[in-house]
């Protein structure tokens, strides 16, 4: 017997018992008709090889593990950046089912979104019956300021047309006339997460600006000295969203977060759940349209998005998730070259401290090589900081990048003498990587929670930079922007280096005259 | 502390009616009236738990739902290790549902064993609009060269694939001659069909009786030795090893388990069940319909099995055995036994912790009842209890054999229902899914996941049981609910202010 009442024995200690290996050997053995092991193992030996490589990379048609989610989890990630917003989202009610799971595993936090339920019977007659009703009873039961409306893959292929459906929901009363129900078509069939990121966005703005579908006069714009900032769809949205209003604050600028999140996503426990909790006001989403300039951390996940704002006439500029010196210089520059608010000297001095601890620690990263994947934005701002500590970001891939992505990558490697041998790979996936970390290896992987299963079959170290990561907890609280989020990271790889070189030095009397006390 | 220990009976009722009727009161008329008969209060004696169920969910309430896509993908087929599970369709679906069930299994992942691999044809635009068959049939060749250890191919189709008329059965076939024969499995398990999960589990299984089953040659040699002891363990996923946990047991008292279903569970499993003397059967909501045919089809009785808590497991021992002749009889009662001291130790550790709490529990498949007898096992009292995806013949067992008169039932509970009935029932424990985990436990209620099982696991069996015991009393116990409310927020007690 295996089990102890004293000492309970987990899953990951359970079955190693001399009983259950007995178990699983002979069902194993007896039943499961099962491969050769010599086969099992020149097959795994095969797929590391280029020629496999080669054979991987020449597929057309089939998609192994990728790195990117569909258009309505970004456009629910949106959504909820709104004061007291529910997500409605018009298709298949399982989707909403996995976009709150998904988020509820990365954040650990509750997520809050409705489905319109629709069935065999809307998929021949439409979802009008299902908009009509759903909208009545979120509206009914949950009292959102505003209900923001996206689409499922199923809405999208029937035709369903929303502009149509919420009027005539409006019609019948499902909610008030003047009720804000902003929305975005959102397949899954195109783009990524990110694309209904930037939908959505780009709807809810159309929606405040351009006259609310039709129901009431156009905003006209007043400009002020306001700067809005978006974050885009962000793993570390809690920290950073709140580190820039933490540096914002610093330099006096005057701002509005567009999608403000970090607080439905980072809510006490003290005995009260709150369906809401911060967000953009809806105001502030109206009043946004006068702002002088718009900014966005993130070019590939406002591409729609900052058109239609340079539209109403502000200056629009977009960055690439910025990480590290060299990017957080050029964006707070550019904020204070906007908002006419210099850089205080309290923000001089976390420069000067980020900059003391990269050169107290560079001698440990420089040269080492790295493999990333990620959204294209993270991807650049990860290559970027790296570049400038001396390492070499080898492989770059974003299964939802694309030619202007790979070009912008290539041109980084280009301004760095460590970018000399880097490659970049756009809409390639996990299994692409595999092949890669085989036949071209490096010192680091950094990736979500997924690159776990390329730590375990290539031996490259894991670094959880990215979204989601659902098996270590809160780092969503950590900024990555700013210099502090700098420090962050710097700090995260670190750890990970030193924790391998501890691992690699720990054998007594074999390896351990390396096992230093100080490095 | 609860409120129901303070109470009799007919005031647990009175307060449950008056609860029911004040969380309907939220709803326009419509949806109240829909609602009202999905919610009700166990009356003893009842043949069912009296709701209404398996009905369409009602739009725009948060129904804690998922789909077809969700009950075959997700329950049935992805579990089964040797073969690929292509996700048909846009990305989503895949990624979300990657690796997400906790389905144990051995095996060299990527090469003879990809349950925890995203496979998907990625749709785009074009395929939307020109079919997607071609692309599905260059993706088994294209698996057939990078993984040629599987040993079959399943097609999950998502939703578009039934809107836009694509032939994944014709692709099947004739990529399955391409293969000499190989197993290939279309399966419509769109996630617009049905109102839930439990149509999905329904088509996946349809889909081994018709391409499993059926394309099996009866003339082959057998391919193992046939016992009079064949047993095959149905409908347990292997959550953190649950099946394992199992199998255990069900081998220490003289069976052979020759297949899991589908936890661990490989294709040659899957056909060698129609040799098996008995299926037994755990969770009856996914997997009582291809239990029912390989009745009906090849003569395998099924019966249906508790190994939640040793109370149950050793009433499922002996109702298993008495299929059996006197050997086995005497290895059930030789396993109650040999497992009993371990048992009393459990119990004598958690019992005087967990004595006299209260649970609230809204799962999916078997769990709102079976996990019923654990807790009272540990002197727990559920107190609440519902199904995602339940049908009535799941509330007629639960009515039947497992709730208490009194006990507040809610069918596919909206957010706002379930939040509201915790908030006035306090229990001393919720255990749902994910999606409701941080939702009670921002309201400072302890709360254990019990599709995941909280990532921990197995709880089936005797070792699960140990498990089970000393997560519920992780759960209520752990000192950080007792610091939920800020020390200077906290309302003094009346007592005190009286004193001063």
């Amino acid at each position: 017997m295996t089990q102890n009442a004293d000492h309970v024995l987990d899953h990951f200690e359970l079955f190693r018992g001399p009983e259950y290996q007995q178990m699983l050997a002979n069902k194993k053995k007896l039943f499961e008709n099962p491969r050769d092991p010599a086969e099992v193992e020149r097959i795994r030996e095969w797929a590391k090889t280029p020629e496999y490589k080669e054979l991987n990379f020449a597929r057309e048609a089939l998609t192994v593990n990728p790195a990117k989610a569909c258009q309505p989890l970004g456009a629910v990630f949106a959504a909820v950046g709104f004061e007291e917003t529910i997500p409605f989202v018009h298709g298949s009610q399982g989707c909403v089912a996995y976009y709150r799971s998904h988020f509820s595993r990365h954040f650990k936090e509750p997520s809050s979104c409705v489905s319109s339920s629709m069935t065999e019977d809307a998929a021949v007659f439409g979802g009008l019956n299902n908009m009509i009703d759903g909208l009545a009873n979120t509206y009914n039961m949950y009292k959102p300021k505003m209900i923001s409306v996206s689409t499922t893959c199923m809405a999208e292929v029937i035709g369903d047309d929303l502009n149509a459906f919420i009027k005539t929901s409006k019609e019948k009363g499902s909610v008030p006339q003047d009720y804000d129900v902003p929305f975005a078509h959102t397949p899954a069939f195109v783009g990524s997460h990110i694309t209904g990121y930037d939908n959505v966005m780009k709807g809810i703005f159309a929606h405040f600006w351009d006259g609310k579908a039709g129901t009431a006069p156009k905003l006209e714009r007043v400009p002020n000295e306001k700067i809005n900032f978006i974050g885009g769809f962000d793993g570390y949205t809690v920290g950073n969203i709140r580190e820039i209003k933490r540096l914002f604050g610093l330099m006096g600028v005057e701002y509005t977060i567009l999608a403000d999140n970090s607080d439905v996503w980072d809510t006490p426990t003290d005995g009260e759940f709150r369906m809401y909790d911060g967000g953009t006001t809806l105001e502030e989403a109206a009043n946004a349209v006068h702002a002088k300039a718009t900014i966005s951390m993130q070019e590939y996940c406002t591409e729609k998005t900052l058109p239609l704002i340079a539209d109403h006439g502000q200056e629009v500029l977009a960055f690439n998730h910025p990480i590290g010196v060299t990017a957080t210089d050029k964006f707070l520059m550019e904020v204070s070259r906007i908002t006419g608010k210099p850089i205080p000297e309290t923000i001089a001095r976390e420069r000067g401290r980020f900059v003391d601890a990269v050169a107290d620690s560079s001698a440990h990263i420089h040269g080492k090589k790295f493999a990333i994947y990620g959204d294209p934005d993270l991807c650049l701002g990860l290559a970027g900081f790296l570049l400038e500590l001396g390492a070499e970001p080898t492989h770059v891939l974003a299964t939802n990048g694309g030619k202007g992505w790979e070009k912008k990558v290539q041109a980084l490697f280009d301004s760095s003498p460590f970018g000399k041998n880097c490659n970049v790979y756009p809409g390639k996936d996990l299994w692409h990587m595999r092949s890669l970390l085989f036949t071209d290896p490096v010192d680091f992987l950094i990736g979500n929670t997924y690159g776990k299963y390329l730590e375990r079959d290539t031996g490259t170290p894991l670094i959880r930079i990215g979204f989601p990561v659902f098996d270590r907890h809160h780092h969503h609280r950590y900024p990555v922007w700013g210099y502090q989020g700098g420090m962050n990271v710097l700090v995260w790889i670190l750890d990970k280096i030193f924790d391998e070189i501890d691992k690699n030095t720990i054998v007594p009397a074999k390896s351990d005259y390396s096992f230093d006390i100080i490095r | 502390m609860s409120l129901a220990k303070t109470e009799s009976v007919a005031e647990i009722k009175a307060r449950n009616k008056e609860l029911i009727n004040e969380v309907l009161k939220v709803y326009p008329e419509k949806t109240a009236k829909r609602r009202a008969k999905h919610l009700n209060v166990h009356e003893a004696g009842k043949s069912d738990c009296g709701v209404k169920s398996n009905l369409k969910s009602i739009p725009g309430v948060m129904t804690i739902r998922g789909c077809a896509y969700a009950g075959s993908k997700g329950v049935v087929w992805g579990p089964i290790k040797d073969m690929i599970h292509i996700s048909h369709g846009p990305v989503g679906c895949g990624q979300y549902s990657w690796a997400a069930r906790r389905n144990y299994y051995i095996g060299t992942t990527g090469i003879d064993t990809f349950v925890t691999m995203q496979f998907t044809s990625d749709f785009q635009e074009k395929d939307i609009v020109f079919g997607g068959d071609k692309k599905l049939a260059k993706i088994m060749d294209e698996i057939q060269v990078l993984f040629p250890l599987n040993n079959g191919i399943t097609v999950q189709s998502e939703c578009p694939i039934g809107l836009i008329g694509d032939d994944i059965e014709a692709v099947s076939k004739q990529k399955s001659k391409e293969y000499d024969g190989k197993t290939i499995v279309p399966v419509r398990c769109e996630g617009f069909r049905g109102v839930s999960q439990s149509l999905g589990h329904h088509i996946a299984n349809d889909a081994i009786r018709d391409w499993v089953f059926e394309k099996m040659d009866p003339n082959a040699p057998p391919k193992f030795e046939s016992t009079p002891y064949d047993i095959a363990i149905i409908g347990d996923y292997n959550i953190g090893g649950d099946a394992w946990a199992s199998r255990i047991i069900l081998e220490e008292m003289g069976l052979r388990v020759i297949a899991q279903w589908s936890g661990d569970g490989s294709l040659a499993e899957l056909e060698a069940t129609p040799k098996a003397k008995l299926n037994v059967l755990h969770c009856y909501r996914s997997m009582n319909y291809i239990s029912r045919h390989m009745e009906e089809k090849y003569g395998v009785p099924w019966c249906e099995y508790n190994f939640f808590g040793p109370s149950k497991i050793a009433e499922s021992l002996r109702k298993i055995a008495s299929y059996f002749d006197d050997k086995i009889k005497e290895g059930a009662e030789r396993v109650i036994a040999r497992y009993q001291p371990l048992m009393d130790a459990i119990i004598a550790k958690y019992r005087p912790r967990l004595e006299g709490k209260t649970v609230m529990l809204f799962v999916g498949g078997l769990r709102p009842r079976h996990v019923i007898g654990a807790y009272e096992d540990l002197g727990m009292e559920v107190v609440g209890t519902g199904y995602e995806f339940g049908h009535n013949d799941d509330y007629q067992r639960t009515a039947q054999h497992y709730v208490k008169d009194g006990t507040l039932i809610y069918d596919d509970v909206t957010g706002y229902e379930f939040e509201k009935f915790v908030e006035k029932i306090q229990p001393d424990l919720v255990g749902s899914g994910i999606k409701e985990k941080y939702v009670f436990q921002k309201m400072g209620v302890p709360f254990r996941q019990m599709h995941s099982w909280d990532y921990s696991g197995p709880y089936h069996g005797y070792d699960g049981f140990a498990i089970f015991a000393r997560d519920m009393d992780m759960a209520i116990n752990a000192p950080i609910w007792k610091m939920a409310k800020a020390p200077w927020k906290q309302t003094p007690a009346p007592a005190l202010l009286a004193a001063e």
